[in-house]
């Protein structure tokens, strides 16, 4: 392949693609099936990937289905984002030892692997770009996220199989990469065989794509590609109304669903915990039983956690009410004045991995005054 | 991409420096004031900025600086001991070493206070952060119109910086007043809230400016009481607190609304904050 003309791969292709970016030094991720779900893992070859597996998803459940096709990428999202990767939930920050005048810090070691992401989707690429904002364009970036992000591939598989919970398309951020990748790919499966649509997004992609065993794609492979995205577009299972959402929010603090909601949420932080954009942590300290050493672990956090506002004599949103209030005004609308983008990219796992199926969509609908949410189907 | 352009082998904004106490000051029964020499680097604060302090295995908190911003020498910290952290801040002794990352966060609009009379209003440990203010205010008081402090604790014993108080009191640069919740009888000044001594001072309510730091309760109330005495909610400032893990915007844990305390913060006007202060539990 030499032009950024897009590309046919077959599955020997897309082998090839794996190994090669295993031989670039990098550690390559993608879907695996592991304990009923759909999760990021390290992968050798196609063996590994979820051939046949689809999800079928929903306020509160998550489920595998056998599809009775032999599609790698054949589900929409998992619980896992790749958000584990570049903003990992466990971090050493530093480390200090006690010396006779006092004590002495040394970073922790952070020298992350080269990786590559394989069957990014297109609103996770839009949540990398959310959180490419807070960690490396505020006054100070996050050099663990930066030495990440850097260092990442970013392999982007086009979404053929909106599950129940997405939403991607009334956040525009999908179903189709537009960009933000260093590869994409579409799954084609029709008459013409099991291939590939190969697309090339940044330098790094071009230089990998030259050295795969691809053909030149055709008119109706790029046809097929951009039919599985039109379908995948007409098959959101939710859909979210956008106009106007942050004044809505920021104007119904006192809103009565914001009671209702509390009575069903349990402030387990689920739904933070998922969210390809969420991004708050805390710091902890441990040290050794003498003293001698201490370090410095920054964790993932949760708004919905007491401790999270907590400030001597008490928690400020000692409330369900004001947690689940903060989580999605968060989300939807304060993330506009602190970035300038929504802080939801309409995955849909925060609505799939909620115990109880609180439903985001179906939230932002009640307080728009609107009983039930019309489904795009 | 800004990924690249953020470079790989930036220092960690999360990481201290090492600073060494070099005096401690008692104020009140669990209040000291520290004395840190500046680290590599200091490049001085403006009033109503904090530093985070850490302690090896404890944490990592967030305190003023309740120093003189122009005077060389070490940097003051007022440290009121109410839990793990705090109170082994309070208990450092002179060579002791420190974790200290700062300055951060927004300043007291002090110069631009200039020409204006400028009313403090502080509520307990509020003063320590007010305290830089006061100085650069007296430091150039020509520039200022009237000048009031007023100052509400608990009792008497808790009056922070009393002897310097005094003098600037003899003085007659400022003006203060200073009101305590509850007294025994030898107190012979005022009982109760701080916002009681706003009809005793003499100013220009329409183009003062007003400087309010103490508990939020206590915030609310001055607010109050300063606009319905006339004073523009753009003039009003207040410093909010909030839990903090990071003071550069990525934690989370600061959050005000929309505002990151840390960095859009502490110091805010009252326009910004009045429909914020008015949701509970925000
Ligand atoms: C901008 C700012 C400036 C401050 N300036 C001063 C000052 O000059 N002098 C002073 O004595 N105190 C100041 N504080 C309050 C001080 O940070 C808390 O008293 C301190 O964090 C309490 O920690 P602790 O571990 O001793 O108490 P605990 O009650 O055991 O608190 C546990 C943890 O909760 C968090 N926390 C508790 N209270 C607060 C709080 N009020 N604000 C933020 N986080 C809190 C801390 O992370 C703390 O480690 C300031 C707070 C802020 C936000
Ligand atoms: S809020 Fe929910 S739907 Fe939106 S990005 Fe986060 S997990 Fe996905
Ligand atoms: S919703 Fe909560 S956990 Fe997520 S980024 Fe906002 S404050 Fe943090
Ligand atoms: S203290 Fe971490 S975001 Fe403000």
């Amino acid at each position: 392949m030499t032009s950024d003309r897009p590309a046919v791969l077959t599955l020997e292709g897309l082998q090839g693609l794996i190994e090669a970016l295993a031989a670039e030094g990098y550690r390559v991720l993608g879907p695996t099936r592991r304990d009923g779900a759909i999760v990021y893992d390290a992968i050798a070859g196609l063996d590994d990937l979820p051939a046949g597996w689809g999800d079928e998803q929903d306020g509160g459940r998550y489920r595998l289905v056998e599809r009775g096709d032999a599609a790698l990428f054949g589900y929409a999202v998992g619980p896992h984002s790749w958000k584990r990767e570049l903003h990992p939930p466990h971090l050493t920050l530093f480390r200090t030892r006690r010396e006779a005048d006092g004590f002495s810090v040394e970073a922790a070691a952070d020298e992350p692997e080269p990786t590559a992401f394989l069957g990014v989707r297109a609103c996770e690429l839009a949540a990398i770009a959310v959180q490419d904002r807070t960690f490396l364009e505020g006054p100070q970036a996050d050099p663990h996220y930066a030495r990440r992000r850097a260092g990442s591939f970013l392999v982007a598989v086009n979404c053929g199989e909106p599950a129940g919970t997405c939403f991607c398309v009334s956040m525009e951020t999908g179903p189709r990469a537009r960009g933000g990748y260093d590869l994409a790919l579409t799954e084609l499966l029709d008459a013409a065989g099991h291939r590939f649509l190969l697309e090339v997004g940044s330098e790094r992609g071009r230089a990998l794509a030259e050295r795969l065993d691809a053909r030149p794609a055709e008119a109706a492979d790029l046809a097929a590609s951009r039919a599985v995205s039109e379908r995948a577009a007409g098959r959101m299972g939710r859909r979210m109304e956008t106009g106007g959402i942050k004044a809505l929010l920021q104007e119904n603090q006192e809103h009565a669903r914001w009671d209702q909601v509390a009575e069903r949420c349990l402030s387990c932080a689920n739904c933070t915990m998922v969210c390809p954009t969420c991004f708050c942590t805390t710091v902890e300290d441990t040290s050794d039983l003498s003293g001698e050493t201490a370090a410095r672990v920054r964790r993932w956090d949760s708004c919905f956690t007491l401790d999270f506002s907590y400030i001597h004599g008490g928690t400020v949103r000692g409330s369900t009410k004001a947690r689940y209030r903060q989580w999605m005004t968060h989300k939807l609308a304060s993330w506009y004045d602190q970035f300038g983008v929504s802080g939801c990219v309409g995955c849909g796992r925060c609505i799939a991995w909620c115990p109880v199926g609180i439903d985001i969509t179906e939230e932002v609908a009640a307080i728009r005054g609107e009983k039930n949410p019309e489904s795009a189907g | 991409m800004s990924a690249m352009a953020a470079g790989a082998a930036a220092t960690d904004p999360m990481l201290p420096a090492v600073a060494r106490v070099v005096g401690r000051r008692r104020e009140t029964a669990d209040v000291w004031t520290l004395e840190v020499a500046p680290p590599d680097g200091w490049a001085g604060f403006a009033p109503g900025q904090f530093n985070m302090l850490y302690l090896p295995g404890l944490g990592e908190v967030p305190i003023s600086m309740s120093g003189d911003p122009a005077a060389p020498g070490p940097i003051r910290h007022t440290v009121r001991a109410v839990g793990a952290v705090s109170a082994a801040l309070a208990a450092l002794r002179p060579g002791a070493a420190v974790g200290l990352r700062g300055p951060y966060g927004s300043a007291w609009p002090v110069a631009e206070a200039a020409g204006a009379d400028v009313v403090v209003m502080a509520g307990g440990l509020g003063l320590a952060p007010l305290r830089p203010a006061l100085y650069r205010l007296r430091a150039e008081r020509a520039r200022y119109g009237r000048v009031a402090l007023l100052y509400g604790t608990r009792s008497p014993a808790d009056i922070l910086f009393r002897r310097e108080l005094e003098r600037w009191r003899r003085q007659l640069d400022l003006e203060i007043e200073v009101t305590v919740d509850r007294a025994a009888g030898d107190w012979r000044g005022s009982v109760g809230v701080v916002t009681r001594l706003l009809p005793r001072i003499a100013f220009e309510p329409v183009s003062s400016v007003a400087l309010v730091c103490g508990p939020e309760v206590m915030m609310r109330f001055a607010a109050d009481a300063l606009l319905d005495a006339g004073v523009p909610e753009p003039r009003i400032h207040l410093s909010m607190e909030r839990n903090m893990r990071c003071a550069i915007g990525q934690c989370g844990h600061c959050q005000f609304g929309a505002d990151f305390v840390c960095k859009d913060g502490p110091v805010m006007s009252y326009d910004r904050l009045r429909a914020r202060l008015k949701i509970r539990e925000l």
